[in-house]
Formats: C-alpha cells, sequence, structure tokens
C-alpha cells in the first residue's frame, strides 16, 4: 500500500463535494478501525463492498501452484477484511461509470488510479463499470478520493444496491432512437444513489436504458429494470420490463408498461425498489433477486402492488425536477460536421478495414461514433492519456464505455476520422473488427474471480487472436457474436450471444480438465432477445475448433438471409451438439497432458486440490457413466423443448435430475431403487444435511433447485418454467459432478 | 519515498517470445525463485503496447513486455531513499538476468544492461516536476554510482507532465 495515502485528504480537500467528502472520511476511519479489529469482519466486508472494495481470488491466502495447494505468506495478521479473506490479499476495485458517461480528466484520473494502485491497466466490464485489480484494501480510500475528486463514485458498485445503471453508449447520436435516454438515466442513477428505500435489498438490484427496441446496446431483457424509449401521442415514455436477470438461472424481463409516462420514471422505480425491499427474499442469496420475487408473486400482482407502493409515495420534487433541462440536453461537436476528404488513395494502411467496423454514421450528419475495440476490454495507463489527448482534440470530450467491454468517441468530424484513426493506432487503439466475432466478450475468469472454473479470459484472448488473424472470413461469420464466462454465473453474458461458453470442470482418470459448457441459440440483437441453452461440454482446448466447425456449417448450410439464431433453430439442437460430438472426448494424461493446462496458463488445471495426487490411467467409476446419462437426459429436455413437447422436457429434465440424485446417493446407500421419493429423502439426509452437497459459494443452491423440482413435477409446465428446469438440471448434474470430485480427493487423502 | 519502478529495455532487435515467460514466472512461483511474495501471473499478451506477461507480487510486480523488464515496487523499502532505488535496480536486474538464463530464453532474450528508466510510481510524495528532480537526483545518482560508478552514466528527466516522474540513466 502507498505511503503517501493520507496525503490525498488534504490535497483534495476542496474538490470533493461536501457530502462525499464526508462519506469517504468515515469509510477511511471503518478501514482503520477494522484494521485494529474495533469493527466486526462481516460489516465491514458488506461495508466495503457498497463502496466496490471486492474480494479476489487467493484472498484466502491459498493458491494451487500446479503442483500443491501452497500458503501465501503474508506478513502474519489477526486482520480480515471479511470471513476468510486476508487484509493484505489483492482485491477487486469496481468504479460505476453511469451510462458509462466519461470525459478525458476522468480518463486520466483512470489512468493514474491503475498505474498507483493496480497493475496498470483499467478494466471495462460487462455493464459499463471500469474495474481494476490487485488493490490494497487500504489504498481504497485514497483512491475513492481520486475518483470522488474528478466527479465518480463508488458507492453502491457492489452488494446488495442499485448496481451501475447502464445505457446505450450511442444514446443521443443513434439513427433509429426514439430519443435521447441519457438524462432520464443520469437522472434515475442520481435519485436512487444512497436513496433510503434502496438500502436494505436482498440482493443486488441491475437498471438498464435502451434508446430503441431493436438494438442489443442496453440490454432491456436481461435487467431487473429495462427502460426502452417510447413516444406516445407525442409525448415521452418508457417501454418498462422488470424481473429480467442471467446469472445461473436466466429469465427474460416481462413487459411491466407499454408506456410509462416520463414523469412516472422516477417514482415507479422508487415504488418498485420499496416492494423490492419489502418482499424480496432476504435470507437465501440464491432466490434473492427480483425475478424470483416476480415469479413467486406472479407478474399482475407485482404490478398491483408497485401501483398501490406508488400512489402511498410522498411527492418528491426530485421526481419531475430534472425534466425541465431535458428538452435542452444535448452534446455538442468540438467541430463542424463534415464529409471525409481523403481520397482512398492517400489513406493510411488499415483505415479502410477499421472504419467498416469501428465507425458508426452518427444521425446527426458530418459526424461519427468511433469504437475504440479494447480485447478483453483492457487498456493501459499510457492508452487512457492517449485517448483523452484524442478525446480533447477531435470532440467536447464524449466518451462512453459500453456492455462489450469497448469505448466509444462520439461527435467526431467525419472529415477528422483520419487523423483519429492514426492517434489511435500511435497509442495501439485502432484494432478493427468492434462488435464482431472477434470483438471476444469474457468476464475476469479465474484470472482473478474468486468463483472461476476454467480460463474464460485465457479461452477469449486465444479466440481473439486466432480470429483477429484470418485474412479472409464470411461476412455472415464476421457479424456473429461470442461471449465467455468462467462459471455459469454468466458475468460475461454467455447466453445473450451467438456462440456462448461458460468454464464446468470435467475428471479424467483422476485428473482435472478445464472445459466449457458450448451454448447456442442465444440472441444479442433485439435487447437481448432470448438466451441460449447448453448442448454440450467441450474440453477447454477444443472450443477454437468449435467454433470453426460450427461457423463452417453455418457458412455452408444457411439458407439466404438465414441469420445464425434462426440456423441454429432450424437445425435443431440434436444436429449442434453432433457437430461437437467428437470434441468432447479427452486424451489420457499420459498421452497429452496439454488438455490439463488451461489456456494461457502453464500449471496443470485444479479446482483447488482437485485432481491432484491421483492415479493416472485409472478406470472410469460407475458415477461417471450416470452423470454423463444424466446429462445426456438433459440434452434431451432441450430436444424435446425445441419440438414443443413441453411436459416431454419437463419430465426428462427433472428426470436427469433425479438420476444424478440417485448417483451420488448410490456411493452411500448401495440398495436404493427407483422410487423419487426415496432418492429425495436419501440425498437430502446424505446429501444436503450434511452439506456435502453444498457448493462452496453457492452453498444448497442447487440441491434446492433439485427439491424444488420434486416438490413441483405434477404442476402443469409452461415452456418458460420448463426452459428454467433444463438450466436448473444443467447446474445440479454440474454440481454432481464437482461433489464427486470433492469426494474423490477426500478419499484419497485419507 | 517508496514505490520505484525499473525498466530494463530488451537489447535492439531483441524481439521476446512474451508466451515462454507464462511457464517461467509460474515455475518461479513454486519454487519462490525471488525473494519477494509472488502470487499469480497475469496474461496480457492480447493488449498493444501493453505490460505483456506480468509476474504478480505482494511486495513487487514483474512485467516482460516487447520493450523490456519492469520492476513495479508496491510496498515499503527499508533504508534510505538512496537504498530503496538501489534495491529496485537490483532486483530487475535480478530477475533479468535469471530470466536470460531460463531455458525458454536462453539465446533469444537479453536486456540492455546499461540503460534504464527509474519512476516513482506516488504522485503524492513524488509529482513529475522540477521539485522531485530537485529533491531525489542526488540518491539516484547516488544508487546509480553503486552499479556503473561514479560520473560513469547520464541522467535525464522523460516523459509528460501526467507520466510519472522518471529518469533515464545511460552508463557512458
Amino acid at each position: 500500500m502507498k505511503a503517501s495515502n493520507s496525503l490525498w485528504k488534504q490535497k483534495l480537500a476542496g474538490s470533493i463535494a461536501p457530502e462525499l467528502a464526508s462519506e469517504l472520511d468515515i469509510y477511511d476511519n471503518e478501514v482503520l478501525l477494522r484494521k485494529t479489529g474495533k469493527i466486526d469482519e462481516k460489516v465491514f466486508a458488506e461495508t466495503r463492498l457498497r463502496r466496490g472494495a471486492y474480494g479476489q481470488r487467493y484472498d484466502n491466502g491459498h493458491r494451487h501452484d500446479g503442483v500443491a495447494s501452497r500458503t501465501l505468506d503474508f506478513a502474519p495478521s489477526d486482520t480480515s477484511k471479511g470471513p476468510g479473506t486476508l487484509w493484505d490479499a489483492n482485491g477487486m476495485q469496481r468504479i460505476k461509470i453511469p451510462f458509462g458517461g466519461m470525459n478525458a480528466a476522468q480518463l486520466e484520473t483512470m489512468a493514474e488510479l491503475a498505474e498507483e494502485y493496480s497493475d496498470g491497466i483499467g478494466h471495462i466490464t460487462t455493464r459499463q463499470d471500469f474495474q481494476l485489480h490487485f488493490v490494497h484494501i487500504e489504498d481504497t480510500p485514497a483512491l475513492m478520493r481520486r475518483l470522488a475528486a474528478s466527479g465518480i463514485t463508488t458507492r453502491e458498485a457492489c452488494g446488495n444496491t442499485i448496481r451501475n445503471v447502464t445505457g446505450c453508449p450511442i444514446a443521443g447520436v443513434c439513427r433509429d432512437q426514439s430519443f435521447d435516454v441519457t438524462p432520464y438515466a443520469s437522472a434515475l442513477t442520481y435519485f436512487l444513489l444512497g436513496h433510503p428505500d434502496c438500502q436494505d435489498f436482498g440482493r443486488k438490484f441491475k437498471i438498464s436504458f435502451s434508446g430503441c427496441r431493436d438494438h442489443a446496446c442496453a440490454l432491456a431483457h436481461m435487467h431487473d429494470l429495462g427502460a426502452v424509449a417510447a413516444v406516445r401521442d407525442g409525448k415521452r415514455g418508457f417501454e418498462i420490463y422488470v424481473g429480467g436477470g442471467l446469472g445461473s438461472v436466466p429469465q427474460q424481463a416481462k413487459l411491466f408498461d407499454e408506456f410509462l409516462s416520463e414523469e412516472e420514471l422516477l417514482p415507479t422505480a422508487q415504488a418498485m425498489a420499496r416492494v423490492f425491499a419489502r418482499l424480496g427474499e432476504k435470507k437465501n442469496r440464491n432466490t434473492a433477486r427480483l425475478k424470483f420475487l416476480i415469479t413467486k408473486l406472479g407478474l399482475d400482482e407485482f404490478k398491483r402492488l408497485v401501483k398501490e407502493e406508488r400512489a402511498l409515495l410522498a411527492p418528491d420534487p426530485r421526481w419531475t425536477s430534472y425534466l425541465k433541462d431535458v428538452p435542452a440536453y444535448k452534446e455538442e461537436a468540438l467541430k463542424a460536421g463534415s464529409l471525409l476528404q481523403v481520397a482512398p488513395a492517400n489513406r493510411p494502411e488499415g483505415f479502410d478495414t477499421w472504419k467498416s467496423y469501428n465507425v458508426y454514421q452518427q444521425r446527426q450528419s458530418g459526424y461519427s461514433t468511433v469504437t475504440i475495440a479494447l480485447a478483453l476490454g483492457d487498456i493501459t495507463s499510457a492508452q487512457l492519456r492517449a485517448l483523452a489527448d484524442v478525446a480533447r482534440a477531435y470532440t467536447k470530450e464524449t466518451i462512453r464505455t459500453t456492455v462489450e467491454q469497448n469505448m466509444v468517441l462520439r461527435w467526431v468530424s467525419d472529415s477528422d476520422l483520419v487523423a483519429v484513426y492514426n492517434a489511435l493506432k500511435a497509442a495501439g487503439l485502432a484494432r478493427p473488427g468492434a462488435s464482431t466475432i472477434s470483438d471476444v466478450v469474457a468476464c475476469p475468469g479465474t484470472d482473478t474471480c474468486k468463483l472461476g472454473i476454467s480460463s474464460s479470459r485465457g479461452l477469449a484472448g486465444e479466440l481473439t487472436s486466432q480470429l483477429s488473424a484470418r485474412d479472409s472470413m464470411d461476412e455472415s461469420v464476421r457479424n456473429l457474436h461470442i461471449k465467455v464466462s468462467g462459471c455459469f454465473n454468466s458475468c460475461g453474458q454467455h447466453h445473450i450471444c451467438d456462440l456462448g461458453f461458460y468454464g464446468v470442470s470435467r475428471n479424467k482418470g483422476g485428473f482435472a480438465v478445464p472445459h466449457f459448457q458450448v451454448m447456442l441459440g442465444g440472441q444479442w440483437e433485439n435487447n437481448a432477445g432470448s438466451y441460449g441453452l447448453a448442448i454440450g461440454a467441450v474440453p477447454s482446448k477444443r472450443i477454437p475448433e468449435v467454433v470453426d466447425r460450427i461457423t463452417s456449417r453455418y457458412v455452408s448450410d444457411r439458407q439466404a438471409g438465414e441469420s445464425f439464431h434462426q440456423f441454429v433453430k432450424r437445425i435443431g439442437k440434436a444436429a449442434c451438439k453432433a457437430m461437437i460430438e467428437d470434441f468432447t472426448s479427452v486424451p489420457a494424461h499420459d498421452s497429452d497432458p496439454s488438455y490439463y493446462i488451461d489456456w494461457a496458463d502453464a500449471r496443470e488445471y485444479s479446482i483447488g486440490d482437485i485432481g491432484i495426487g491421483e492415479c493416472a490411467g485409472e478406470v472410469i467409476s460407475p458415477i461417471d457413466f450416470q452423470l454423463a446419462a444424466c446429462e445426456r437426459l438433459t440434452f434431451e429436455a432441450q430436444l424435446a423443448l425445441e419440438a414443443g413437447e413441453v411436459a416431454k422436457a419437463s419430465s426428462t429434465a427433472y428426470a436427469a435430475m433425479v438420476n444424478g440424485a440417485k448417483a451420488l446417493v448410490g456411493l452411500r446407500v448401495p440398495v436404493l431403487g427407483d422410487d423419487p421419493e426415496t432418492i429425495v429423502a436419501n440425498f437430502r439426509t446424505q446429501y444436503h444435511d450434511t452439506q456435502l452437497f453444498f457448493d462452496p459459494f453457492a452453498g444448497a443452491k442447487f440441491a434446492q433447485y433439485f427439491f424444488q423440482a420434486h416438490e413441483r413435477r405434477a404442476e402443469a409446465p409452461s415452456a418458460e418454467r420448463t426452459h428454467q428446469l433444463i438450466e436448473e438440471a444443467q447446474l445440479f448434474i454440474e454440481a454432481a459432478h464437482a461433489c464427486y470430485a470433492r469426494m474423490s480427493v477426500q478419499a484419497t487423502k485419507q | 519515498m517508496q514505490h520505484f519502478r525499473v525498466k530494463l529495455p530488451v537489447t535492439a532487435g531483441t524481439q521476446p517470445d512474451l508466451g515462454a515467460a507464462i511457464p517461467v514466472f509460474h515455475r518461479w512461483i513454486q519454487k519462490k525463485t525471488l525473494p519477494e511474495l509472488l502470487i499469480d501471473v497475469a496474461d496480457y499478451r492480447h493488449v498493444p503496447m501493453g505490460p505483456g506477461v506480468m509476474l504478480i507480487g505482494h511486495d513487487a510486480h514483474y512485467s516482460l513486455s516487447e520493450t523490456g523488464l519492469l520492476y513495479n515496487r508496491r510496498t515499503a523499502m527499508d533504508g534510505s531513499v538512496r537504498d530503496r532505488v538501489l534495491s529496485a535496480i537490483n532486483a530487475s536486474m535480478t530477475a533479468a538476468q535469471f530470466l536470460e538464463t531460463e531455458a525458454e530464453f536462453k539465446g533469444t532474450l537479453s536486456f540492455a544492461m546499461d540503460v534504464m528508466e527509474i519512476s516513482v510510481n506516488d504522485r503524492a510524495l513524488a509529482p513529475n516536476n522540477d521539485a522531485t528532480w530537485e529533491a531525489l537526483q542526488f540518491d539516484v545518482r547516488s544508487a546509480l554510482s553503486v552499479i556503473w560508478g561514479p560520473g560513469a552514466f547520464q541522467l535525464e528527466r522523460i516523459g509528460e507532465p501526467r507520466e510519472l516522474f522518471t529518469v533515464r540513466a545511460v552508463r557512458k
């Protein structure tokens, strides 16, 4: 940590809004009090989370170095940042960027902070935040003061709060928008920030604003509250969607209101927050998101409760006071808009390719929005400063981050495009292919996330490198989207793209093998219009071949005008699965150890201690076969759902779970039979009550999926519920794999 | 002042295979090759003009990029300012020598040990201005004298005002 941290308080006195300065003084004291053991560690953990200071991988002081799990020898200390989290261990700082809007000075601040407190890299997330990794907790007060002095807060960046309010990065310049949603996103952000009605949630709450229905820029359908701009009878308002979310079991948001007037936006959001705080689950975090409350209550009852709550609210002038400024709100250009006047022969090498993908013609004649395509969302401190220079030289600092982990520079006069390209190129920021198949999105995964199972960034880096290097590519393939998550939690948004992947692990001969589940059928367009489903797990090292195989088939077999989403739907999941079948086998450790090492790593792969020290060449155990059969059943459920056989799909998914539980219970109760009641009862006593089945982070979540499926097995299933049940069955089987792996390791140690 | 950074450029014409640094750095963690607490390896090869491959540590980060090896001190060091500068230089040179002799790099990677850039990664204590230059010059010269001999080098400030305070030292 920096010896100079205390100096920033004096240096920045007067530069920070008094209320914020006071908040940060309090936080500074809390850090000090926790260091001296005067605040409970759980209280401090929630305190820092609400300030965006998050845990990071290995912060429990242990790391598997490829040979064994070793203790990281931090200086002895009795202090922790939270349960099982060492004081000196690296942490992640998330920084909220409302609707992605930034100016040049803020980029420069970010550059300084990345350099001084992190590893010199700023990382843009899939929700338009910035993240800095490898940050010491004692540096966070100074870091936050420096952000505050440039107008950025980290308040409520994590924890059970209203998270960053995201917005379309081309709002205001978009050719298809109903109107510019920026002032509304800004007003709602600051209205709800620290609002007393938003301090007692059981879980986080995410909001997004989109200017149109059709494009994906703000992903309205995957948010707790998605607002899509609409105009009715000349009046502005919003189509409101509620209860969307990805996570382990994704749900599409439901239409709450076809047209909510602009005057009602803030009070309705406040009323929604109050209902969520009052009735949302508090004890079981796995069912605490708004989507679960809406499922439990039903949409109509939720609507009724929100409207009832709205009627009871005491009027607040902030609801509408900002509206008087909305008509006048507009960004301005630095220069007059004019045509690009450099003849093709005189344009720099690479310019035309870059322009074709990274330049968007604005609705305002003579102006473009330029996308700075950042590989995996990473940008260096030097690049942040260079981008600040470009933003000042060619625009009025109209910069935004995007949910595709990129940045955009708005209001570039077309006549300046060559100069902007040259400046960006000199800084290493002119990578072409924005929003194409080579612009791969990935969550942090095993690089820094405590929940990561496989290396999402390693795979994404490899795919980016391979796909960017191709000289030629069919245009229909180039426009596909790939997203990668390191686990089922979907921070990489693997459900809402053409080719999605999420990390899982498998055992082979006693060794752990990194895999990715392949997700097809999702849709990025139409504000995340539909979610994909898993078709099978493939070893990590073979995923690039999977991408090649599937995209080649799409090129050769697609019908005229057929989108990838339509293509997958037409050929069906069985054909898709057949395409990847020959990639699923894993050679023995002795014959090809490369399968047992993840991308961008050199260590033997493991999750904790799994897979190490076990005998290579061990025969596959019966339970491996049984769990593989369960996966097959889950897939058959998908096929049935695809064919419209909802009841069959539901019962097959349920059967997959019962058989998975049976396989595990069979390890402890040899004569079990097939009666589901007996299997459930035994699973409960042997695996749930003993916590043997509990996921290290998700706890009883996956066991609860099974119990709920059993309790609801007689209900007439809807297609939506069945889609969810299939997801749950897949995760239950994954958890069974993980449970068995943990048991195997335990047995080896004994 | 505590948080010194030292960058050693690769020899002109050298293009290190950055991917090879991944197994090397993991091995250094396993074998505790360096005196600092080493934690993990971060692969930033996808970032143009980026840090390349980083060896993440508690006390210091090391990164090998196309342009050189950077030592970035994170925790406080003992001794006078001169001692700390000298420690940072020695740490970077030691790591560079280790890298040159690793099997993955043998004969393909070398560092220009007669040039280095020294920065202070703390803008509160060392803003990039003349006052810092005045305050630090003696200690940096003194530390470099230990490495290259008194008067055997030239020292100049480099970089723009927004960057960290940085000097370039070139052995005569």
